[in-house]
């Protein structure tokens, strides 16, 4: 079963950020184990006068990836329009990541702005993956604006936290048309792994894998996470108990 | 012509008259940037087209890591 987002089908559920690696050649070789076939990005100035510095998006083969920028540094909806716009422009991406910071500590969605932002750009064309809290309602208003997915953080962005709130993160998956992509704050390969066996779509993530000891290693860790926590939730897991039950037969004891 | 490029006024000589030649004076040309010159972004085959004035703003912006 693919991941589907708008007309675009993708073997891997696993999303990866680019941000804060230690050098391109640890990302590059961290991002090709991931199996990730969608990247995100942040669109910033240039700095005119080295334009030889290296670029980590130069070094990709983009028929391999899709180009997922974000709107990341927009405090309102006008901000992040123009950012989407920009990135557009570079004529290699339609898809957008909305992301209007709210709070500058926790770096936690502005609500108003991200709907606002959202609906804008899905009436100019874009594929638009919020990023949003892990509000279960505005999850479902963004979806019915038209969202081709929805990005509830798990924790805040970079903090590791895992999944803070597994009851609404759990509401937004029930109640969900559009594809769920937990995106923030995941720390180990189990948040990721949790995140997939309870019915999400994908998994975006950055800094769990860029500020790993050995981010190489970290990223085939989420790979593998994500893949069996999705196996997990496709086979359907067994009901708790306050019990035990044996697995081994009860009949046909020698007499001990 | 004194050109506001990413919020710095810079000088560039008489022959650049376009985003085009800008981009060349700069050796962007063949890299991925998105430009926006006084808040209108300007498409890439448009680039040849669209004249330069003194103290227009320039924004050249790519793409950098981030999540």
């Amino acid at each position: 079963m693919m991941l589907k987002i708008g007309p675009y089908e993708f073997q891997s559920r696993l999303l990866l950020g680019t941000g804060k690696y230690p050098n391109f050649s640890i990302q590059k070789e961290a991002v090709e184990v991931s199996g990730a076939e969608i990247l995100t990005f942040a669109v910033r100035r240039m700095n005119i006068f080295e334009p030889n510095q290296p670029n980590f998006l130069e070094q990709l083969d983009l028929t391999q990836y899709k180009l997922l920028p974000n709107t990341a540094g927009a405090k309102t909806a006008e901000e992040a329009v123009r950012i989407a716009r920009l990135a557009k422009a570079s004529g290699l991406c339609d898809m957008i990541k909305v992301e209007v910071i709210g709070c500058d500590k926790t770096l936690l969605p502005d609500p108003v702005e991200t709907l606002k932002a959202a609906e804008k750009l899905l009436a100019e064309g874009f594929i638009v993956l919020p990023y949003t809290s892990d509000d279960v309602v505005l999850a479902r208003r963004l979806q019915e604006m038209g969202c081709h997915a929805i990005m509830p953080g798990a924790s805040p962005i970079g903090s590791g936290q895992g999944i803070i709130n597994p009851l609404n993160l759990s509401f937004i998956i029930e109640q969900a048309t559009v594809p769920v992509i937990v995106d923030a704050g995941i720390g180990s390969p189990a948040d990721a792994a949790l995140a997939m066996e309870m019915g999400a779509d994908g998994v975006l993530l950055n800094t769990a894998v860029a500020g790993a000891a050995d981010p190489v290693k970290m990223a085939k860790a989420m790979k593998l996470a994500i893949e069996a926590g999705r196996l997990g939730y496709e086979s359907g897991r067994i009901p708790r108990k306050r019990y035990a039950t044996a697995s081994s037969p009860t009949e046909g004891m020698s007499v001990v | 012509m004194e050109l506001l490029i990413n919020g710095e006024m810079v000088h560039v000589p008489d022959h650049v008259r376009t985003v085009a030649d800008l981009l060349v004076h700069f050796q962007l040309d063949q890299k991925i940037v998105i430009v926006e010159v006084n808040a209108d972004i300007i498409e890439k085959p448009s680039y040849a087209e669209i004249s330069l004035c003194h103290r227009d703003r320039i924004e050249i912006v790519h793409f950098v890591g981030g999540g």
